[in-house]
């Protein structure tokens, strides 16, 4: 099986090589059958790494050590479902998702654009497949996921325990799908350079691959901050980290993208920029991929190979270079048709976010890339911390939130005052109440956090205008009822309202944002049975511990051999608000040398959050359980000398028992967080709007369709 | 002012604007970052009041906890130097002797002391579990 999956990543290197060349021949030379033969072999690499894929995923499911990754990232104890997705946990089968994943979307965009702009195509189709190629030498030559050792050892290493939840089995597959979609507008961008048609055709193309690159990144993005925020015993969501900040970086390039894009479609402007941010998202999306594989910066996302930073720093100097190149050669084509006639117009707020999103993102650059930066100019290697973070992105984000309310509602080309008495007042009024109401409720102190919530409210109040003056409109012309006017409001134009629910749902987000880090309540503090503590409003007590010995699947589904808990009384104002039970599963590892009972519990601890969760605060709980007294490792001690391993977990019983007799004191890591439960609701209400705007509208396919059938006949009749 | 003229100053103000405001990122970068140091290269360094990000590993037998401090020592990833440092806030789950960890720490009189919540453990790997005899991370 091995063999099958090496030799179709040989083929496909194949297949890359000659679609390449048949396509650039193709569009070179005029033979469009080239062209198009160039196009099939992307949809040949799809059917391809298909199939390596399959074999991939085979091995795992049936437990094949011989496999190198499947020894390293699975094993029998490791429950099945998490031993499908540990195919894209190891560093080569990751591989293999980001190339697999980037020849299923690039077929999807060349079928889609088979009957048009076929020079651009062409071209993009020559980029897409140096990107697959790429990706298919890097496995060939430096990480094969099909490597095997004979014989093969009878057990293997097992998922990382960190990685068995839920949301790590589709945050990896959505972030790559985010990166991969990325890579489409960079492509049709220099291929609309080199066949120098760089008019709207390639912008109009494309679009919807941009807007899907932003809608998977950012779902790969939120999935990872929940990930963090229910499975991590730190109980954060967001930490600056360089990897986060990599995938966060072409996001903010990707909606600065999506909106500049627009005044081109309807004005012809700004096509540097859109050509440039269109580029530079593909680049930082490689550079992203880069940051996880290299291990070039210090991470939490620490990382196994790091021989892949030559190759890599050779594609992103290419990609930088070509970049350049081919903009400052073609600036002549990229003129502005129209000018901007007046700062106060939808032109300008566009331009305004535009540049916060790369301010943004330029910050982001420099504080992640700060390390090699600083290494560089002072030969000491420093880095700056979350607070530096802070100080530039809050400021930056609430400009954000209040343009993405200011957008919908100003005229394009030239706003009047008229204009903006008309569509300003109702938003306006909605901030002032807001911040009445937060005046009211006594909250005075966390200006930055107020003047988000004022900037949320001003956006509720835009967006809502729009869609009651929309529906309105609807029911006067067509007498339906008000749900029913709004349902046909946005079915009529999708990607206008669907953008408008986005910006609720992103300013929903920042309010979660903004609430859970500036008025949450932590404490960490070491308790033992009986005691208890005072979180915000809370009273926390430790009531007893739990044990659980599950040796096959514990409670959490994740495989671990022993859970130690304890059982938390949670009030306010001395009525019981909830019962948790926070955890940590202790795992095997392979490591003889902990002797037999020790083996069993040996590998990485990981925390199994309590929360008790409502619409207006979450309280959070973690415990770290102390294994280590000399009692409990005088037990380990003497089950390791006299227990043999099928009879290890008696020992592990033990443990339980005393543990849950004797129990020492447990750190506890107790969190109140307001609101942070509508992160995940914005991020979901953005993820709805954002299907809702990429969705084609049936309407206007048919309209197309019968335009071009009226075209066609009028040119008959013309002949006639 | 005719109209070429004016988009010309409009954009040197917006250029002029930029270029301010990148210097200052530029310039507070430099000054808020801590400089990433080793055990012996902090043992030379150090001095009292100012934050260094320490890299090393856990020290076996260092690990003891009083109340809501966290004591253990640090060590170079070859041994040699060692560094002892009281740490209070969250502990990352991976946290273990012989591990490798990140952490901020300050030289308080003849001590160090790590910045709450600084404290990061590097993964054997969210990618790979590192067979045992391979260094985490190397």
């Amino acid at each position: 099986m091995a063999g099958l999956g090496f030799a179709c990543l040989l083929l496909a290197l194949a297949v890359c090589a000659y679609g390449i060349g048949a396509s650039l021949y193709g569009v070179r030379s005029g033979r469009v059958e080239f062209s198009e033969s160039g196009r099939r072999s992307v949809y040949a690499l799809a059917g391809i790494l298909t199939v390596a894929m399959i074999v991939l995923e085979v091995a795992f499911l049936r437990n094949d050590f011989t496999f190198n990754t499947v020894a390293d990232t699975s094993s029998r104890t490791t429950p099945a479902l998490y031993r499908a997705a540990a195919v894209w946990s190891s560093q080569e089968g990751s591989l293999l998702l980001w190339a697999w994943l980037l020849s299923l979307w690039s077929s999807l965009a060349l079928f889609l654009t088979r009957k048009r702009l076929r020079d651009v195509a062409a071209y993009a189709t020559a980029i897409l497949l140096g990107f697959g190629g790429f990706f298919v030498a890097l496995m060939v030559f430096y990480a094969n996921p099909f490597a095997t050792t004979h014989p093969a050892p009878p057990e293997g290493a097992g998922l990382d325990p960190l990685l068995r939840f839920p949301t790590m089995i589709i945050h990896p597959p959505m972030l790559y799908s985010g990166y991969t979609l990325c890579t489409i507008p960079l492509a049709f961008g220099m291929g609309a350079l080199l066949a120098r048609r760089v008019d709207a055709d390639w912008i109009k193309a494309i679009r919807r691959f941009a807007f899907a690159a932003w809608l998977f990144l950012g779902a790969g993005i939120l999935l990872g901050a929940l990930w963090s925020y229910s499975e991590l015993g730190w109980g954060g969501y967001w930490g600056w980290d360089a990897v986060e900040n990599a995938s966060l970086m072409p996001w903010l390039t990707g909606t600065a993208f999506l909106h500049s894009l627009m005044i081109q479609e309807k004005r012809g402007m700004l096509k540097v920029w859109n050509v440039s941010l269109a580029l530079a998202t593909g680049t930082l999306a490689i550079m992203g991929t880069f940051l996880v594989r290299s291990g070039i910066l210090d991470s939490i996302h620490a990382f196994g190979g790091h021989t892949l930073g030559v190759p890599f720093v050779f594609l992103i100097a290419t990609l930088i270079g070509g970049s350049i190149y081919l903009v400052v050669s073609r600036r002549d084509m990229l003129r502005s048709e129209h000018r901007l006639d007046s700062w106060l117009s939808r032109e300008s707020i566009f331009l305004a976010n535009n540049v916060v999103l790369v301010g943004l993102c330029f910050v982001i650059f420099w504080g992640t890339y700060f390390p090699l930066i600083s290494e560089a100019v002072t030969g000491q290697e420093a880095s700056v911390g979350p607070p530096w973070f802070d100080r530039y992105t809050v400021p930056l984000a609430l400009i954000l939130v209040l343009l993405s309310g200011v957008g919908p509602v100003i005229a394009w080309r030239r706003a009047t005052l008229a204009n903006a008495r008309r569509n300003f007042v109702v938003p306006s009024v909605c901030a002032l109440l807001v911040l009445g109401a937060l005046e009211i409720a006594g909250v005075t102190q966390k200006p930055l956090a107020i003047a988000m919530f004022c900037c949320a409210g001003f956006v509720f109040g835009s967006i809502g205008q729009e869609f009651f003056r929309g529906t309105r409109a609807r029911r006067a012309m067509a007498g339906e009822p008000a749900p029913l006017a709004l349902l046909a409001l946005v079915r009529r134009n999708r990607r206008r309202y669907g953008g408008y629910i986005v910006h609720i749902g992103i300013a929903v987000l920042f309010v979660g944002v903004a609430a859970s880090s500036s008025f949450q309540h932590a404490s960490q503090l070491g308790l033992s049975p009986g005691q208890s503590t005072r979180v915000g409003a809370y009273t926390v007590r430790y009531v007893r511990p739990t044990a659980t010995i599950t040796p096959k699947y514990d409670e959490a589904h994740t495989g671990s051999t022993l859970s130690l808990g304890a059982l938390l009384d949670v009030s306010e104002h001395g009525h019981h608000v909830a019962t948790l039970n926070p955890s940590e599963g202790f795992y095997a590892s392979q490591e003889a040398s902990q002797g037999t009972v020790g083996s069993l519990i040996g590998g990485q601890p990981v925390s199994h959050v309590a929360m008790n969760g409502s619409f207006t605060r979450n309280v959070w709980t973690a415990i770290a359980p102390d294994i280590e007294t000399p009692a409990l490792k005088r037990i380990v001690s003497v089950g390791n000398s006299t227990l043999p391993a099928e009879d290890a977990l008696v020992g592990i019983a033990y443990l339980a028992r005393a543990y849950l007799k004797n129990p020492p004191p447990a750190q506890f890591n107790f969190l109140v967080s307001p609101l942070v439960f509508w992160i995940w609701i914005g991020g979901l209400i953005s993820f709805g709007g954002g299907l809702i705007a990429l969705w084609p509208a049936p309407s206007v396919v048919r309209r197309r369709v019968s335009v071009r059938s009226r075209a066609r006949a009028l040119r008959g009749l013309a002949r006639a | 002012m005719n109209p070429s003229r004016k988009r010309t100053v409009r954009l040197v103000v917006a250029l002029s604007a930029a270029v301010v405001l990148a210097s200052a990122l530029i310039y507070t970068s430099f000054s808020a970052a801590s400089p990433a140091l080793t055990p012996s290269q902090l043992m030379r360094e150090a001095q009292p009041g100012r934050s260094y990000q320490l890299t090393g590993t856990v020290v076996s037998g260092s690990v003891h906890r009083e109340g809501a401090v966290l004591d253990f020592s640090v060590e170079d990833r070859v041994g040699g130097t060692t560094i002892p440092l009281a740490y209070t806030g969250i502990v990352p789950d991976p946290f273990r002797e012989g591990r490798e960890v990140i952490v901020t720490v300050e030289k308080q009189g003849g001590r160090y002391i790590g910045e709450r919540n600084s404290l990061i453990t590097k993964c054997p790997s969210k990618y790979k579990t590192a067979p045992p005899s391979e260094n985490q991370n190397s």
